[in-house]
């Protein structure tokens, strides 16, 4: 199958503002039909902006569009539907309720009679052509509650095609997905374009984007910073044009004198591998890195750890005394933080203001008789701004309106308030744009240089190796093996991941 | 201040000028003070109402309670010959234990507020009704508790105790909700009651408590609405009261969501809904149309707030244009026509 009518879309001099921000500045951008963009850029950089701009969601301040040839002040989300740009977003819409077929014709249903009953085998049929065409291993009568993020990925992609998508927009497309489901993606959109569909693939994963696309737009600070083209697209180039600068040295590892352990697993299990044990000591002024594939348990294990979860048995001692189980409170006490892995719905309260999260656990410390002491709450807030580098005009800003990093920073300064003797990182970095993704490596290597322990959750395995001085490697919820700095590599880690 | 409660206030006033300009009646001694004694009253329950609001809940029993808890108030000192403190003391106790029922539903068998407390609802007021055999509980032709009478009903320099009480209750409200470490975790819980729970606040204590300061802001409402009354008729007494309360602390801009809102708003809210029952008697328009009237007015109130919000996120942005193109580099740099201003 070939696209009849490739697209031809370009934008010029786009602008855009957002009440104190200039989310764009005079971005230009071109597509074809037959061809793999990828755009690229720290967050806050205007990808997010750019890529509303051409779904219609957000009508640029000025700048013009030009699609086949014929000049568009501003589309319209029904009007980029018609012309066929589709969008499939990083946060999946998928209905879990309703099969397959309902999903990709929703809203397009095919019926029958006067009364409009809907005719499922008809929009079966019209829906399985579609799945094969983009490699899906699942059935158009399929429930969607049963299929895998990654499947739900080709199901949106799938329904985009059904509306004839001429541009197909993917937005951090593998960030949830594994290795092989990502190989998978990344096949099926070489294959739709040879098929003459124009991809615009919006990723922070530079391997993908050096694997799949043609040409690479970049944005910074939400303006063109280049575009590289086949030859030229490489890594580190691409990291140099994103940040403006020289990355120097990224992982800035020292050796930590490693002491007395801190945080001591020992028979720990959890309610989703309730037979493992899991024993584990990370020491002080060290950081070990928690590694494996995803759904090896790895969250659920610091869940277990800090309280939120029940533990299935097991003791978890922070300098040698026990932690009472399922409580939060008390672990936040005895010295033992967590940065959880969704910043967005268990790190921050979005619409309270930056001062009011970061002193959130503190309070009880900046009161008297449970009364707050405003002023000093206040002075906390503020040494904390400084000491992270929190980008923001007023510490009374809803922390909805900071960038990803600038949150990120929000939820670390919280933990730091409290004086942690063991901090738990889940996905420190995920999210986050490079040059903030440093500033927390940075960070990290100071609080273990001053002695406090670290358990880094991370899948992206780089930043494992670049950061970590030993690494734990989980599989099916039980600790695989323990690897030195010696022999950290990414194969000596995947041998152990995989089991 | 908050924005929100300025504009409140201004409406306050407005409709009180308007009224009190078409029916000079408005502003005389007698009339404020009945008006001040309702809303004292009012305000009692709807305080109450707000603090379960903004932990994302709802208490949707507030009416019934008042008629069980009055029923058994009037009992207690008249058949029983009860003393009246120690009477006051035990209605309140009932009002935590409720609470404390309702928080356990809620937190531990994950029971929605609305579910729960619609229970509340018709059980308290079916066993009001049962009480009492379906009569009418109230005191009989010279029963006198002159000290009782004149600390819930009584007034000093013309000011009625009962609003006394409430500018006391919703002083103590404001301080606890805005100023105390548990009032954050009130607004924490409300807001995202997971993010709450990954910051070491034990929301379960939190939500519980939230229902035992309604509940118990309720039992003391119940009884100086049974002394205002003085005779208590079990399936009418109370009726709709939940509404009352829910209505002010929305109009006060409490967010049903929870986490967002002020006391003084809900105050407000207060003041303006008793505004709107007294407009309605004083300019003669039927009493039947009292509800439509207040129901009129709050989704006013609800649509201006709104549209005024989107106002101001609009003109913001065109001011942050206008400097743009003001700043003649950054309008050099962006290559802007300068057409849209």
């Amino acid at each position: 199958m070939t696209v009849k009518n490739p697209i031809a879309l370009t934008l010029s001099g786009v602008s855009k503002l957002y009440p104190g921000v200039v989310a764009l500045e005079d971005v230009g951008l071109s597509i074809r039909g037959g061809e793999v963009v990828g755009l690229i850029g720290e967050n806050g950089a205007g990808k997010s902006t750019l890529m509303r701009v051409l779904g219609g969601a957000t009508a640029p301040d000025r700048g013009s569009i030009e699609l086949d040839g014929e000049s568009i002040a501003a589309l319209t989300p029904a009007e980029a539907t018609a012309r066929g740009i589709a969008f499939v977003h990083q946060e999946l819409n998928t209905f879990t309720n309703l099969d397959v077929a309902a999903n990709v014709l929703l809203g397009r249903e095919i019926t029958r009679g006067p009364l409009g009953v809907l005719d499922r085998r008809a929009m079966a049929r019209a829906v399985e052509p579609i799945l094969q065409r983009v490699g899906a291993r699942f059935g158009a009568r399929d429930s969607a509650f049963e299929l895998s993020l990654a499947d739900q990925q080709l199901l949106e992609i799938a329904r985009a095609l059904s509306m004839d998508a001429r541009l197909v927009i993917l937005d951090e497309p593998t960030s949830s997905l594994t290795l092989s489901e990502t190989q998978r993606l990344l096949e099926v959109i070489a294959q739709l374009r040879d098929e003459g569909v124009a991809i615009l693939f919006v990723s922070h994963r530079l391997a993908e984007i050096e694997q799949v696309a043609d040409r690479v737009i970049v944005l910074r600070d939400g303006r063109n910073a280049g575009e590289l083209g086949r030859g030229e697209i490489e890594k580190n180039r691409m990291v140099r044009m994103m940040i403006g600068r020289d990355v120097g040295q990224f992982y800035d590892k020292r050796d930590h004198d490693a002491h007395a352990p801190v945080l001591q697993l020992r028979d720990v299990a959890t309610s989703t591998y309730p037979d493992a044990r899991v024993n584990l000591s990370v020491k002080a002024g060290e950081i070990l890195g928690l590694a494996g594939l995803v759904g090896a348990g790895r969250t659920e294990l610091a869940l277990a750890t800090f309280g939120i979860d029940a533990r299935r048995g097991g003791e978890v001692l922070v300098n040698g005394v026990p932690l009472p189980p399922r409580s939060v409170a008390q672990s936040i006490a005895m010295g033992l933080c967590l940065l959880p892995e969704n910043r967005k719905e268990h790190g921050l309260f979005l619409d309270f203001a930056v001062s009011e999260n970061v002193t959130l656990p503190s309070l009880a410390r900046l009161s008297r008789r449970g009364v707050v002491d405003r002023a000093a709450e206040r002075g906390l807030a503020e040494t904390s701004q400084q000491r992270l580098g929190i980008k923001v005009a007023s510490l009374d800003r809803a922390v909805a309106e900071l960038s990803g990093g600038n949150q990120q920073k929000v939820v670390l300064a919280k933990w730091l308030a409290m004086g942690p003797k063991v901090l738990i990182l889940d996905e420190p970095t995920r999210g986050i744009d490079v040059g903030a993704k440093a500033e927390v490596y940075r960070l990290m290597q100071d609080l273990a240089n001053a002695g406090v322990g670290i358990l880094m959750i991370s899948s992206d395995m780089e930043e494992v190796i670049g950061v970590s001085d030993r690494v734990a490697v989980m599989c099916n919820g039980a600790i695989a093996g323990i690897l030195s700095s010696r022999d950290l590599t990414e194969e000596s880690i995947l041998r152990l991941a995989v089991g | 201040m908050q924005k929100k409660d300025v504009g409140l206030l201004v409406l306050v006033l407005v409709v009180g000028a308007v009224v009190a300009a078409i029916n000079p009646r408005f502003l005389s001694p007698i009339n404020l003070a009945n008006t001040a004694n309702l809303i004292g009253l009012f305000g009692l329950f709807s305080v109450a109402e707000a603090f379960v609001i903004v932990t994302g809940g709802i208490e949707l029993s507030v009416g019934s309670v008042i008629a069980l808890l009055g029923v058994i108030f009037v009992d207690l000192i008249v058949n029983h010959d009860v003393p009246w403190p120690l009477a006051t003391l035990i209605v309140i106790c009932i009002g935590a234990v409720m609470g404390v029922i309702h928080g356990f539903l809620i937190t531990r068998l994950k029971l929605q507020p609305f579910v729960v407390t619609l229970c509340g609802l018709l059980i308290y007021r079916g066993i009001a009704r049962f009480y009492t055999a379906d009569g009418t509980a109230g005191f009989s032709f010279g029963d006198s508790f002159p000290m009782l009478e004149w600390v819930v009903s009584g007034r000093t320099g013309g000011v009625p105790h009962s609003i006394m009480a409430f500018a006391v209750v919703a002083a103590v409200a404001w301080f606890t909700l805005h100023r105390t470490v548990f009032g954050r975790h009130l607004f924490a819980v409300g807001k995202n009651e997971e993010a709450a729970r990954y910051a070491g606040i034990d929301s379960t204590r939190v939500i519980v408590l939230a229902y035992v300061i309604c509940l118990v802001l309720t039992a003391v409402s119940a009884v100086f609405f049974a002394m205002y009354t003085r005779s208590i008729q079990p399936s009418s007494h109370g009726n709709f009261y939940e509404l009352y309360g829910i209505a002010a602390a929305v109009l006060g801009g409490f967010s049903l969501r929870g986490g967002e809102g002020s006391i003084i708003g809900v105050v407000l809210g207060v003041v303006l809904l008793q505004e709107l029952q007294n407009l309605v008697n004083l300019l003669g328009i039927p009493s039947s149309l009292n509800f439509a009237v207040m129901g009129s007015v709050i989704l006013i109130g609800v649509i201006a707030d709104t549209q005024i919000d989107r106002y101001r996120q609009r003109r913001r942005q065109a001011l942050g244009l206008s400097m743009l193109n003001a700043d003649g580099s950054g309008a050099g740099e962006l290559g802007l026509t300068g057409g849209k201003q």
